[in-house]
């Protein structure tokens, strides 16, 4: 039976040109970027190189972008580094309920340590209020964290509004944008946006785990959370991952392509996806609005099942989902963005999320759709009665 | 001989084919995220564990004390920086050494401008801390002790298991930066009483941006990346699964025949030591003759730039270094050399050549061929060393 992966918000396959740019770095290329000699200074070319692909994905110079060890080393630093360079200024942040636990955990320990922050609702789309986040902004407001597209519901957020009502504004708040889930999928340019800080993860983009970036303005600035040997212009300490780097570069090259040539092609998955479940399953909820939401990703609940037993029994059928985000989904407790909401525990628990990506075909979907259905009516019963 | 000599092995390792090999599968076939729950992420997590045994086994450690971090300096800030937080209800003082590497001596810097007190123990001329005076620096205050286990610069092994009675007797948290010693100093964290000690892979032909931290079993220390639970829940980021395959395949490999490597690596070492000693006047070993990583040699060259020499010996295709890979950037001379007692104008001229498993004898008597050739033609344009010859000299 044929595989079939429909799991990308978590993670994505390593694209075959990448692991190839990576081996060939891990066998020839493997000075370190700070050593004076020609392997260190081949080693320091890839990094710029890499930085080159994804500045021109981003539309932002090479000497913006900075490597770290994930996305959530990059919302980690965004968060925490602004706060504590601000810290004189004021120390009142912005965020919303729906982030991600690697921005809402920094968050928490900025709490603990005096910071006041203020957590936006979102609508049952899973959507800001521009009007509410006015609303909020005081002179002592320093940070203003919110993503693009939720890794759950795909729910999209008005950044570009966002940054030219936060830039038009008094005090200027830093804006940092979480773009890990929407980058190379739909477009965002932080230098015309009026983000100062944006993060990316490779792992979302077909290049390995454990890289990741952070975008930052020229001008902005943000105190390291890793000290040491001042690598990376003393913004990020630690011998870069070379491989890491070349791959995400890699992979933002071919991003970047599949964005301006195919960036349709999601949405007839999209819509194929949702017609066929909506015909089989009329009482299937779409969590989210299918009009506000990316078009990679769809979080559909079916009312009287679990989640997860549903995501069982489609491994048995060799079909890779997920209930929410990998990183929770070792916690026990419900999703914390659906909650958010305002989704009654009925949706809540039956929900499922379906991610594609660029690999994903037609032919992908066909295939899986009979494949649900099967399922549901397997588990439907054992459960409903 | 290869057309290139490769002699920095302290600032980077090649990946060797076995671990490059058992990483392949995780990217492309085996690409599941670790934490999802689906078979595709129970197998990842599986690879995952096998890892963190063979982290654990290297160290003589238990499984679940490792934690993987995104690199050596990672680990080292966690250590110092979380360890301090977690216990500052304790006490508010740190000892460390003055030849510590930056992501220790610059997180120390960090606590010191945030309320902790940090005592800078000095190092003898070889770069070798006593253990008596870290008892002598213990106060009712002090919450922990960073000494490594070896250093990058000058290749000292510190008397680590001496410090670790006198912590573990004192009952003061012990972190060690083995990053340098994997491979080549035996670790027992039972046996030398260590609390906290970190690593990286890429030092022992493992890959880039992955290390590792243990953290004994009690010993609190504040959480450094926040997010999801990853690690159990004390290092959040998804998990760097093809490199962390990576460590473990490089670590197992590294602890298998430690003696073995050494005695090869000693053996071109002493070659490469002897023989620039008895062909260039004016040359000082920086550190220990024997108390030293197989593989480091550190040499000053008076009346020379360390960053001409080294730009000459890479033209000859000879790749070292001058003091650490990342302050080789900068132009201050290296602390490490000031702190066993150079003078500013002598520590400016130090060559490090560190070996690793591929070379030679053959390419160790081509330096010993070229080497003496460059310092002398440097020295004939150096002003200081024609204004100097005859005269007093520093050795
Ligand atoms: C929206 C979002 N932010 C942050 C992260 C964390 O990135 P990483 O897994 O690279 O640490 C993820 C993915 O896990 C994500 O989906
Ligand atoms: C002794 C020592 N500690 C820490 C580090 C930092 O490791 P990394 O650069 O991999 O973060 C290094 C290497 O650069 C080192 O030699």
């Amino acid at each position: 039976m044929k595989e079939i992966y429909l799991d990308n918000a978590a993670t994505t396959p390593v694209l075959p040109q990448v692991v190839e740019a990576i081996i060939d770095c891990l066998k020839n290329d493997y000075g370190n970027p700070s050593s004076m000699h020609r392997l260190g200074i081949q080693a320091e070319k890839r990094v710029r190189e890499a930085k080159g692909r994804l500045s021109s994905l981003l539309r932002c110079t090479e000497d913006e972008i900075i490597f770290t060890s994930g996305g959530t080393e990059a919302n980690n630093m965004a968060v925490l580094g602004t706060a504590y360079d601000k810290k004189r200024r004021g120390r009142h942040c912005i965020t919303t309920e729906i982030e991600h636990p690697s921005v809402l955990q920094a968050f928490a320990h900025l709490e603990e340590q005096g910071y006041e922050v203020s957590y936006l609702p979102v609508d049952q789309n899973g959507v800001i209020s521009l009007d509410h986040l006015k609303s909020l902004i005081r002179p002592d407001t320093i940070l203003v964290s919110i993503m693009h597209v939720n890794n759950e519901t795909g729910s999209i957020q008005p950044i570009r509004q966002i940054g030219a009502m936060l830039k038009a504004g008094p005090g200027k708040p830093v804006f940092h944008v979480d773009a890990i889930q929407s980058l190379g999928k739909l477009p965002v340019y932080p230098a015309q946006w009026g983000i100062d800080l944006l993060s990316a993860s490779g792992h979302k983009i077909h290049a390995p785990k454990g890289i990741g970036a952070l975008y930052i303005r020229r001008g902005v600035r943000i105190q390291p959370i890793l000290f040491g040997g001042n690598q990376q212009g003393g913004i990020r300490s630690g011998t870069e991952n070379i491989p890491g780097i070349v791959g995400m570069g890699e992979g933002a090259k071919w991003m970047a392509e599949r964005l301006a040539e195919e960036g349709g092609c999601l949405a007839q998955l999209k819509s194929r996806l949702l017609q066929g479940i909506l015909q089989a399953f009329p009482d299937a909820v779409i969590n989210g609005s299918a009009d506000a939401c990316a078009s990679h990703i769809i979080n559909v609940g079916f009312p009287g099942l679990r989640g997860e037993i549903l995501l069982h029994a489609l491994e048995e059928e060799g079909v890779y989902v997920s209930t929410g985000s990998a990183c929770s989904s070792r916690d026990k407790r419900f999703s914390h963005v659906l909650k958010a909401m305002g989704l009654n525990d009925r949706i809540l628990e039956g929900s499922i999320r379906l991610s594609t990506s660029y690999l994903t075909t037609m032919q992908d979907i066909e295939e899986f759709l009979p494949r649900l259905t099967r399922t549901v009516q397997r588990i439907e019963r054992f459960t409903r009665r | 001989m290869g057309d290139r000599i490769y002699l920095d092995h302290a600032a980077t390792t090649y990946t060797k084919p076995e671990v490059l090999e058992e990483m392949l599968p995780y990217f492309t076939k085996q690409y599941g995220n670790p934490s999802s729950v689906h078979s595709f992420g129970r197998e990842s997590r599986k690879a995952m564990d096998l890892a963190r045994e063979r982290t654990a086994k290297a160290l003589n450690a238990n499984p679940n004390d490792i934690f993987f971090t995104g690199s050596g300096t990672e680990a080292d800030n966690w250590a110092v920086k979380g360890a301090a937080l977690a216990n500052r209800k304790k006490g508010n003082h740190i000892i460390t050494t003055t030849i510590e590497h930056h992501a220790v001596l610059h997180t120390c810097n960090y606590l010191e401008q945030n309320g902790f007190d940090v005592t800078y123990l000095p190092v003898d001329e070889y770069g070798i801390v006593d253990a008596e005076q870290v008892r002598n620096a213990i106060t009712d205050q002090t919450i922990l002790v960073s000494v490594m286990t070896a250093n990058n610069e000058i290749g000292t092994i510190q008397p680590i298991k001496e410090i670790g009675a006198i912590t573990r007797e004192k009952g003061v948290l012990f972190h060690t930066d083995a990053v340098q010693a994997i491979g080549s100093v035996p670790i027992d964290v039972d046996d030398m009483n260590i609390d906290l000690l970190s690593l990286a892979a890429h030092k022992f032909y493992g890959p880039k941006g992955i290390g590792a931290l243990y953290i004994r079993k009690g010993v609190k220390a504040q959480q450094m990346l926040h997010g999801g639970a990853q690690e159990r829940n004390r290092r959040a980021g998804t998990e760097n699964l093809p490199a962390i395959v990576g460590l473990g395949k490089a670590i197992e490999m590294a602890a298998l025949d430690i003696p073995g490597h050494n005695a090869r690596l000693e053996a071109l070492r002493n070659r490469l030591i002897t023989g620039i000693l008895s062909t260039v006047e004016h040359a000082r070993l920086n550190g220990h003759p024997e108390k030293r990583l197989s593989g480091n040699v550190n040499f000053c060259f008076e009346f020379i730039e360390g960053e001409a020499l080294l730009l000459s010996l890479d033209i000859k295709g000879i790749a070292g270094s001058s003091g650490s890979a990342c302050t080789s950037g900068t132009l201050d001379p290296s602390h490490v050399l000031l702190a066993i007692g150079l003078p500013h104008e002598i520590a400016h001229g130090s060559l490090r050549l560190t070996l690793g498993e591929q070379n030679t004898q053959e390419e160790i008597d081509y330096v010993l061929e070229v080497l003496p050739q460059l310092v002398q033609r440097l020295r004939e344009m150096s002003p200081l060393f024609n204004q100097q010859k005859g005269g007093q000299i520093f050795v």
